[in-house]
């Protein structure tokens, strides 16, 4: 009686499986202990079915299994039966489907004591906004993003003034604080998930889409995308920082304002270790490069701290001999760079995976980013002779 | 393949080979040719799986499998499967072959347009599969193809491989819609004498409820597919808004992206019971002539054929949930969702209540229709999961999901699929197929298929996405789930490898299967009583079927034989007569 | 494949007309399919009406002004509809040579309908009104080609009506320039729903009866 065994075997190996595998949802962070909840009623009362159901199909068949003399039953109806299951279902399901619909309700009131952070997504990386003493965002439009401007906010809007500006991945909020989630997409549909939260959403280009949820451990927690948004979509990683409310208003009153960010002489805004070589070298050229790095989303993939992520780090790039795929070397300079960017398919560096875009650019920004990929290059000998070259 | 011992007949003038098996306008012609187009691309849809499965095992040791190959392998096997493997197979081979005979029709009523259908949706394949030979190779935006992305740089095949894809849609929907207006009319108009609708076996009920969504939900898909053309072709905005790409202000603005997810899953839910549908028809059958039993219910089964059909376009939504759409629409969505369970589970129920004392034969279709009422149980079960509007916001995009429809689309319909086939080849060639080598299909597909997605739920819980390439560096994944990652896809190219065995005894079969008689399976539906096996070109001889009763008369009691035919005359005084008159196969 | 032997032969048992002739049958069967198609076509034109409704909510919508040339050819298709049921009842009523006639005529009608169409186009293009500018231009566009291309589809039909006009086979005529009119009448309807919707429907009116915002 194979088909027997296989039905009892499939049900003891799930129920064993359920019990005994290692992957469970990840330890809940935030205040959505409900949705957890539901899911565990949904499981038992759906476990429940697929045991049951299962175990009858077995034990009809042994039951009523062929055997020389056999004759079915002649009963194709049973009103009063299929009344009780209609009814019995449909109270299951209504037992499923209320808490569910409790907990969403909640999902879409927002607590009045909610703040306000915004989320942008853009292919592939993410960046964090929030209000500052203001408590309003300012307007923003992709018309108005630039190498400068990579948030694309409006310089006329005062409410903009005081935002704060994370041009990171890193997102920091504070333990027991609501948050209300503004996400904005620069260009394709994204969703900021943290698994922990358990609350997401999609973000559209063209609207503001947000979720609620209030971060009540510690901790540091990984952000994906979880909307199909492109070849980098498995490398659009972010991070989440919760920390206690000291810690957290130490770190926001360490990061820079749109205000901050658009006021000349750069030596302000730009980071320690690009930053003191560039300043060093006075190169305006390589600072633009490095604003196109981040407007153009070239750091979602190249770090410049020496880690290789999706790509080779920029740290130490320029002067190296790098090695491809099929065992060529080939030195980084300019032309290489530049021949690089402009056709990345055209050679795979060993290590790496083939999935570099091609990203528009003009000659002049092309070579800015070059500048700014060599300053951050090789032996700092070479430097002194690239100087001569500029 | 069907016909190569099909000389007997001479109904008519001789036809040219040309004329009889390519440019046929018989509707059992025309149903292998859909089928085996069907199955070759469906064939195309487990290699593209295998690649995929490849990289997901083995990230990163295949070379030729990066990034933007994944995305447009992903993406192909999804569409390839759901359209021109499911629907096309479901609609245009079963539907095509079995609805004139089980209605006792001679053949579709518009035999040209069927033959045209066919030849259309060849060529939408062709189109289909061109898309892998253009610059920039064939789409890589995933099966639902959502905008800004799947027509922008970032996604691979934004050049061409895009605008061949909804093209190949767009002609699809072509054929789907000729084809299905042939199969409507015909169970409306050309049903036999005596033959009322609900005398029609369940599966004629599938195929019919399910072509008439298709044919009023392929629009949806059609609407979307050309607007989304001109954006790609003309620069129109109508899902594009404002943004930038790749560091450059794009011309586009004030288009929605969610329009798109709105006109694309008010298609793409009725779309699945498209696939559905036929598969509950098709099981009924199956288990009622294997158990000598009645299906239980036929009436509640037919309502529930209907109502599933009806409220299929009312839960598109559930697709959205975290799509950033009106959230207040979560609520109504979820509802409809959880109601449509009821029919659903009421049809589960109905089957094993038809086994419940039974005379049960576990023949290979009726082992495939055991193993659909198994993994479809599971399968539906999620989706109480995912229906569930607030349990859905972790779940969504994750493997959770990948698993449930993979469960309801890919594994049980498939089965019914293979049982089907296993029931009906007698029919259709003469000969029987390979039992052996059906075991050994059987038990890898079902075992097989069942290890490779049940886990998939917990990597889902565990919040593991979809549509990922490579989840290196995630601390939040342990190394266990690779493991399970590569445990899975050593199953999974064990068991497409074991669908050749299939093809296999589909073709030796042919030519040295067992022979067959007329009915193998006593069966009393209609298609088991034509006049020659396989069925003559006008299926029934000179002179139509008069049907007496419905398609599930099996063990009557005291009855000569364990079935009587819906043809056969009845006998007054027999033990059919004598039954009491509210337990008589319906009238 | 003879058509007569496909259909069914309605016997005694469904309380249907008895109808044994093959021909009436066929006509039957052909019906059925035609308003089957109708109600596709429906889903089609409902759905790119609704795409287009929610597509106005959008800030970037300006209503066009309709070219005058469409109320040309709105008048036209309500000519080739007219002319097309007078067929019907001269064809009902045996007067084969007038039928033809005013078969002919209709399908002449309808192919100036689309020359007007295509030269209200015309009339956009020359005040630079293009299908990728104003989502409104391109939705009119969009929808004026969609209605066109069931207009031409329906031509086929009606070439098919009129090249067996002249065999003289009244019942056969009849029921071909029936099916033709019932078509004809339907793309009209599509087409004045249409014309409505991209000549005058406004957000605000939308909100209006949607009671939204």
């Amino acid at each position: 009686m194979a088909m027997a065994v296989a039905l009892i075997l499939i049900v003891v190996a799930s129920v064993l499986f359920h019990f005994f595998s290692p992957w469970w949802a990840t330890p809940l962070a935030s205040n959505w202990r409900q949705m957890d909840d539901t899911l565990t009623i949904t499981l038992i009362i759906t476990g429940i079915f697929f045991v049951v159901i299962n175990l009858f199909i077995v034990y009809i068949l042994l039951r009523f299994r062929h055997r020389e003399g056999r004759q079915a039953a002649y009963k194709p109806e049973n009103h009063k039966l299929e009344r009780w299951l209609i009814i019995a279902t449909s109270v299951a399901i209504m037992g499923l489907l209320a808490p569910g619909l409790f907990v969403y309700a909640a999902y879409v009131t927002v607590p009045a004591n909610a703040r306000d952070v915004e989320v942008i997504g853009q292919q592939w990386q993410w960046r964090f906004r929030y209000p500052g003493p203001s408590g309003k965002l300012g307007r923003s439009s992709v018309a108005l993003i630039s190498a400068a401007n990579p948030f694309g906010l409006d310089p006329a809007d005062p409410a903009g003034q005081d935002n704060i500006l994370i041009n990171n991945n890193e997102l920091h909020l504070q333990v027991d604080q609501p948050v209300r989630m503004l996400l904005r997409s620069l260009d394709v549909l994204h969703d900021f998930y943290a698994p922990p939260f358990r609350a997401r959403m999609n973000m559209v280009p063209g609207m503001i889409t947000s979720f609620w949820f209030t971060p009540n451990k510690i901790g540091r927690y990984e952000v994906l995308c979880a909307q199909l948004c492109g070849v980098g979509h498995a490398g659009m990683r972010g991070y989440v920082v919760v920390e206690d409310a000291a810690s957290y208003q130490k770190w926001l009153k360490a990061q820079p304002t749109f205000a901050q960010s658009m006021a000349p002489p750069p030596a302000a805004i730009v980071d320690v270790a690009a930053g003191a070589a560039v300043a060093a070298a006075g190169d305006v050229l390589a600072l633009q490069g490095k604003a196109l790095s981040e407007s153009k989303a070239c750091v979602a993939c190249h770090t410049v701290d020496g880690t290789p992520r999706v790509g080779p780090t920029w740290k130490g790039l320029y002067g190296k001999t790098e090695t491809m795929e099929n065992g060529a070397t080939a030195l980084v300079d300019e032309a290489y760079l530049k021949a690089f960017i402009r056709d990345p398919q055209a050679r795979v560096v060993k290590g790496f995976a083939p999935m570099m875009p091609k990203i528009e650019m003009s000659d002049a920004e092309l070579a800015a980013l070059v500048a700014y990929i060599k300053s951050i290059g090789a032996a700092p000998a070479a430097a002194p002779k690239q100087q001569a070259q500029q | 393949m069907a016909y190569t011992d099909d000389s007997a007949h001479h109904d008519h003038l001789p036809q040219g080979f040309f004329r009889k098996y390519v440019w046929s306008q018989d509707h059992k012609v025309i149903a292998i040719q859909y089928a085996s187009v069907a199955i070759l691309a469906g064939l195309v849809g487990v290699g593209l799986s295998n690649l995929m499965r490849l990289q997901l095992g083995f990230p990163g040791k295949f070379a030729f499998i990066d990034a933007p190959h994944y995305y447009q392998f992903m993406t192909m096997h999804g569409m390839i499967m759901v359209i021109y493997l499911l629907t096309a197979l479901f609609l245009g081979g079963f539907g095509n072959y079995l609805i004139p005979l089980m209605v006792g029709a001679r053949d579709m009523v518009f035999p040209y347009l069927n033959m045209l259908s066919f030849w259309v949706y060849l060529v939408s394949v062709i189109v289909l599969m061109a898309s892998f030979f253009v610059p920039g190779g064939p789409t890589g935006a995933g099966w639902t193809l959502y905008p800004p992305q799947a027509i922008l740089p970032g996604t691979p095949g934004y050049e061409w491989g895009i605008i061949l894809m909804l093209v190949s849609l767009l002609i699809f929907i072509v054929a789907a819609t000729m084809g299905g207006l042939n199969y409507v009319t015909t169970v409306l108009q050309a049903r036999t004498e005596g033959m009322t609708l609900l005398r029609m076996p369940l599966t004629v009920w599938g195929i019919f409820v399910a072509t008439i969504l298709a044919l009023l939900a392929f629009p949806a898909l059609f609407v979307s597919g050309v607007m989304m053309l001109l954006d790609r072709t003309l620069g129109t905005s109508f899902f594009m808004p404002a943004l930038v790409s790749m560091g450059q202000v794009s011309n586009y603005k004030g288009g929605s992206p969610l329009l798109f997810q709105h006109l694309f899953w008010f298609f793409g839910h009725p779309e699945v019971y498209i696939v559905a549908l036929p598969a509950f028809g098709i099981v009924s059958d199956l288990i009622s002539v294997h158990a000598r039993k009645s299906i239980f219910g036929y009436r509640t089964m037919v309502w529930a054929i209907l109502a599933i059909g009806v409220l299929s376009v009312v839960v598109w939504a559930h697709h959205m949930f975290v799509s950033g759409m009106n959230p207040y629409f979560g609520f109504f969505f979820a509802t409809t969702t959880l109601i449509i369970a009821v029919p659903t589970a009421i049809k589960v129920y109905n089957w094993v209540l038809t086994l419940w004392n039974g005379d049960i034969h576990l023949s290979i279709p009726m082992l495939f229709a055991l193993a659909f009422v198994s993994t479809f149980l599971i399968g539906g079960l999620t989706g109480l999961f995912l229906g569930n509007v607030s349990v859905d916001i972790p779940l969504s995009n994750t493997y959770f999901v990948v698993a449930h429809f993979h469960m309801v689309m890919g594994v049980s319909p498939l089965l019914v699929i293979f049982g089907a086939i296993y029931h009906w080849y007698p029919k259709i060639t003469g000969r029987m197929l390979h039992d052996g080598l059906g075991k050994l299909h059987f038990w890898v597909t079902f075992l097989g298929t069942y290890a490779i997605f049940f886990p998939m739920h917990y990597l889902g819980i565990l919040g593991m996405p979809r549509r990922y390439y490579a989840f290196e560096g995630y601390k939040f994944i342990p190394d266990s789930a690779q493991t399970m990652n590569a445990f899975i896809t050593v199953i999974a190219l064990f068991v497409a490898t074991v669908q050749l065995t299939f093809i296999f005894n589909m073709v030796w079969s042919v030519f040295h299967g067992k022979r067959a008689g007329p009915n193998p399976w006593r069966a009393a539906s209609l298609e088991w009583q034509t006049p020659e096996t396989p069925p003559g070109h006008g299926n029934w001889g000179p002179h139509l079927p008069v049907v007496y009763r419905g398609a599930y008369t099996y063990s009557v009691p005291g009855a000569k034989e364990d079935f009587i035919a819906q043809n056969a005359p009845p006998v007054p005084g027999d033990a059919e007569s004598r039954l009491p008159r509210d337990k008589e196969a319906l009238a | 494949m003879n058509q007569a032997a496909i259909l069914k032969s309605a016997g005694g048992g469904y309380g249907k007309p008895a109808a044994d002739n093959p021909l009436e049958r066929r006509y039957a069967a052909i019906s059925v399919a035609l308003w089957l198609f109708m109600a596709v076509a429906s889903a089609l034109f409902l759905l790119f009406i609704a795409a287009y409704i929610m597509r106005m909510d959008a800030a970037d919508w300006s209503p066009l002004a309709m070219p005058w040339q469409l109320w040309l050819s709105s008048a036209i298709l309500v000519f080739a509809s007219v002319l097309l049921q007078l067929a019907v009842s001269a064809a009902g009523s045996h007067q084969i040579e007038r039928a033809r006639s005013l078969l002919l005529l209709a399908g002449a009608c309808s192919i100036t309908f689309l020359a007007a169409q295509l030269w209200g186009w015309q009339a956009l293009q020359a005040i630079h009104v293009t299908a990728s500018g104003n989502p409104a231009g391109s939705f009119f566009y969009l929808l004026t080609a969609m209605h066109a291309l069931h207009v031409a589809g329906g031509l086929v039909g009606w070439g098919m009506a009129a090249a067996g006009s002249w065999r003289q086979e009244q019942r056969r005529l009849a029921w071909r320039i029936r099916l033709c009119a019932r078509y004809w009448h339907f793309l009209l309807a599509v087409w004045l729903l249409l014309f409505a919707a991209l000549g005058w429907l406004t957000p605000d009116f939308v909100r209006m009866v949607c009671g939204t915002r």
